[in-house]
């Protein structure tokens, strides 16, 4: 495949990017948040990622110029395009597409060369939400694709959507003695007993490195508790304290925690526990270039990371581990350029073959490759999601609900995956899945208040705004078509939404509106129209053949004039 | 069979108990699906005790979820000795069960 | 305010400070020397653990109150000596509240709080 580099070689300097020799005696190598994506895609990071109280003006709520500014990365560069939005489209013609297993596989191997003992951690989300394969193979596409990329240790959210019976049958068949899944918040129902195994110490060159694992603390909030009924989550930071000190009695030297909760919540629980040394973070998908350094509250330095999402990065942490301490570090978040690292062959062939794949779902047969390839219109405008409001994509989804559902407001969720078209390609299925491929896909149409909106509206802001990061769930705000709004991120709730209007008349409270919505947590769907959201867009995609984008509904914005996180 | 599940473990010299009790706890807020308000029907009162010593009394409301869970600690017991648990609700129905400490 | 007279008068209640005279014979509690344990994030509504904890020797009674509720208080507990203030329970919640745990210890009254939110969910990285 894509070996050569020939284009991006020829105007910019980037194999040195690879060339990243090793420090120290302790390695960690770290990948999140991949959503099922095995090739090479194009994702867009955020221009809008607001941060409130004393997350405003904070990493990672710093975006484009001014993050580049932060962490001294000049631009245009690879690096640049790697991690901000900038002049998104060029540099994404010049250096190509990001990620792609087979890419990773290979660097993968260059980084444990170079480094004996290496732990390899998968910070979760690896199994889609936002991938037809994952959905047609149950999740079998990326658990053959993590054995062979050798993952020592995974945690997990998106996973659970595949459902308990699904995630222990892995855990105790494929991954029995190669992986190691670990939770230490997760306990059932009734006891409130470990579900999961909390950590597992490992040596790294001599030294005791334990690795607790932390899945995402609300997943049966923000996914469908049904699927998982009889497991309790929630972020458990006294059981935390109680496990980094457990591992710490059984003689662990270094506490690392692989965590599912969001960088915002990562940052608070490194502040208020004693004894952790790093916390290898995903779930909020945040492509932060250097690890924060956070006092615990003996003043140790507990180094916070995140790194990122949909396949573009390989986490590199080398720690210099002697006389009982952490003397140095050096960290990489390394973009995976697809262009410029040659495909492991055994992977590419893996890949492959596992697409090609003839499955049967939902009372269809067919080959996965073929069906993904399905040319479905022409975009003229970039497509992306990322935001803390309606990307591009999420656009044409509220305007499919729209006309498809015949529905005056569109609710669309906001989701941190799915991939990016660049202006005048295809959009094909496999875009479409990128963007809604999950377990639970039921499009649905109800008369809903206005009163009921508003409450609703407020209530995922909280979510997203809390001034308390252990209260926020790390999405991003619903995405809404029709609906125009004004929000004050930094209000508390109630208070943060106002001038609520459809069709420039303003929402009345006790007034019935028709919403579409897709991905409802009901295990029964309310107003469940029997569509699923890939028919429903692809419909509308069809119907269209070409796509442009001419307006983005997102909010009038209040109260964060200067705020780092909204781009210039 | 009893409507209560009980493990009582020591350690440490510490005993602790958690129970998990069968219990439809309706507040009498609650309509059916015909549309009929359920008459409240939860539990008022769980006491634990050993032979004549007092241990602990829970006087619970309505707001106590369905099928209810409690747990509590003690000192002063050895392995083997046997804890009463009961409780009784507002409509005057009660139950018990008896548990080694392991 | 009405005296009421007997333990169970303290679930019709209609504020913590009522629910706490009757229930613990007093409204007035410090802050600390306990700590309540909940989910920030109530998963289900129905279902929400609660632990109250503390080191403080001799507590002869400990309650639990959802501030935000009609009837403020949920349970209360009355220990006999060598009973450990460590209580946990689950509760309903039908809104966003503040949980308030009191324990009391030779008539003098120790709080801990803390916000459990009751959300629509639906929403996620
Ligand atoms: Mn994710
Ligand atoms: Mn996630």
């Amino acid at each position: 495949g894509c070996g050569n580099g020939q284009q991006a070689a020829s105007t910019r300097p980037l194999n040195d990017l690879y060339d990243f020799p090793p420090a120290g005696n302790v390695s960690l190598l770290h990948i999140t948040d991949h959503h099922g994506q095995l090739l090479p895609i194009y994702f867009r990071e955020p221009s809008i990622n607001l941060g409130v109280a004393e997350m405003n003006g904070r990493v990672p709520h710093i975006v484009g110029a001014r993050m580049l500014e932060h962490f001294g990365v000049s631009h245009p560069s690879p690096a640049s395009h790697a991690y901000s939005y900038l002049d998104f489209t060029a540099l994404s013609q010049e250096y190509g597409p990001v990620g792609g297993y087979a890419q990773l596989a290979t660097l993968v191997k260059r980084m444990r060369d170079q480094r004996p003992g290496a732990l390899l951690l998968d910070g979760g989300d690896s199994w889609g939400g936002g991938s037809g394969t994952g959905l047609w193979t149950n999740a079998q596409d990326m658990v053959d694709a993590q054995l062979r990329l050798g993952v020592d240790i995974c945690t997990g959210h998106w996973e659970f959507t595949f459902g308990a019976d699904r995630v222990m049958q892995v855990i105790e068949n494929d991954y029995a003695g190669r992986i190691d899944f670990l939770g230490q918040n997760v306990r059932d129902r009734d006891w409130e007993e470990p579900v999961f195994k909390p950590y597992t110490i490992r040596e790294i060159n001599g030294v005791n490195v334990a690795v607790i694992g932390q899945a995402f603390p609300y997943t049966p909030i923000a996914n469908p508790q049904w699927m998982f009924p009889d497991w309790s989550f929630g972020i458990r930071h006294d059981d935390m304290q109680r496990t980094v000190n457990e591992a710490r009695a059984e003689g662990a030297e270094i506490v690392v925690v692989l965590s599912h909760n969001g960088m915002d919540v990562d940052i608070k629980l490194a502040q208020i526990t004693r004894g952790i040394d790093v916390i290898l973070g995903g779930h909020t998908h945040d492509a932060v270039p250097a690890p924060m350094e956070v006092r615990d509250p003996d003043g140790n330095v507990c180094l916070v990371a995140n790194g990122g999402s949909n396949g573009k990065f390989l986490g590199v942490m080398d720690l210099d581990f002697r006389n009982g301490r952490i003397q140095g570090y050096q960290y990489r978040l390394l973009p995976i350029f697809a262009n410029l690292i040659d495909a492991d062959p055994e992977m590419a062939s893996y890949i492959d073959n596992m697409r090609n794949q003839t499955v049967t779902y939902d009372g269809q047969t067919f080959n996965m490759a073929e069906r993904l390839s399905e040319e479905l219109a022409v975009t003229e405008d970039l497509l992306y999601r990322r935001g803390n409001f309606n990307g591009t994509f999420d656009q044409l989804i509220c305007d499919a609900l729209m006309e498809q559902i015949d529905a005056e407001i569109a609710f669309s969720p906001g989701f941190r995956w799915g991939t990016s078209v660049l202006p005048g390609s295809p959009i094909t299925f496999e875009h479409v899945m990128d963007q809604t491929g999950l377990t639970y896909p039921a499009v649905t149409r109800n008369g809903m208040t206005g009163e009921m909106i508003k409450f609703i509206l407020e209530d995922i802001g909280d979510n997203l705004f809390n001034a308390d990061p252990f209260y926020q769930q790390g999405g991003d705000m619903v995405r809404i078509g029709g609906l125009t709004y004004s929000m004050d991120p930094t209000q508390t709730i109630g208070n943060r939404i106002s001038d609520l209007a459809l069709n420039g008349e303003p929402l009345q409270a006790d007034k019935e509106y028709i919403v579409a919505g897709w991905a409802s947590i009901a295990e029964e769907p309310p107003g469940d129209t029997g569509r699923k959201i890939w028919d429903v867009v692809s419909d509308y995609l069809q119907d269209h053949q070409t796509i442009s984008i001419r307006e983005v509904n997102t909010p009038r914005l209040r109260g964060v004039d200067g705020n780092a996180g909204l781009s210039l | 069979m009893s409507s209560i599940r009980v493990r009582a473990q020591l350690r440490d010299g510490v005993t602790n108990v958690r129970a998990l009790i069968s219990h439809p706890m309706e507040t009498g807020q609650r309509r059916d699906n015909s549309g009929n308000v359920v008459e409240a029907h939860y539990i008022t009162e769980v006491v634990a005790e050993m032979g004549s010593r007092h241990i602990m009394t829970a006087n619970w409301g309505p707001a106590i979820s369905r099928n209810p869970y409690l747990s509590f600690e003690f000192e002063g017991a050895n392995t083997g000795e046997t804890l009463k648990l009961s409780w009784v609700d507002n409509k005057g129905e009660q139950d018990s069960t008896e548990v080694r400490i392991g | 305010s009405t005296v009421l007279a007997s333990a169970r008068d303290a679930f019709q209640a209609e504020s913590v400070s009522d629910a706490l005279r009757v229930a613990m014979g007093s409204a007035n509690h410090s802050s600390g020397n306990l700590v309540v344990r909940a989910p920030e994030l109530a998963e289900n509504g129905a279902v929400v653990p609660i632990s109250v904890e503390s080191d403080l020797a001799g507590v002869s009674d400990v309650a639990i109150l959802a501030a935000a509720a009609n009837h403020p208080l949920t349970s209360s507990y009355k220990l006999s000596p060598g009973t450990k203030a460590n209580i946990s329970t689950r509760i309903k919640m039908g809104q966003t509240s503040e949980i308030v745990a009191v324990a009391k210890v030779d008539g003098q009254l120790y709080s801990a709080s803390q916000e459990v939110r009751v959300t629509v969910g639906g929403c996620g990285g």
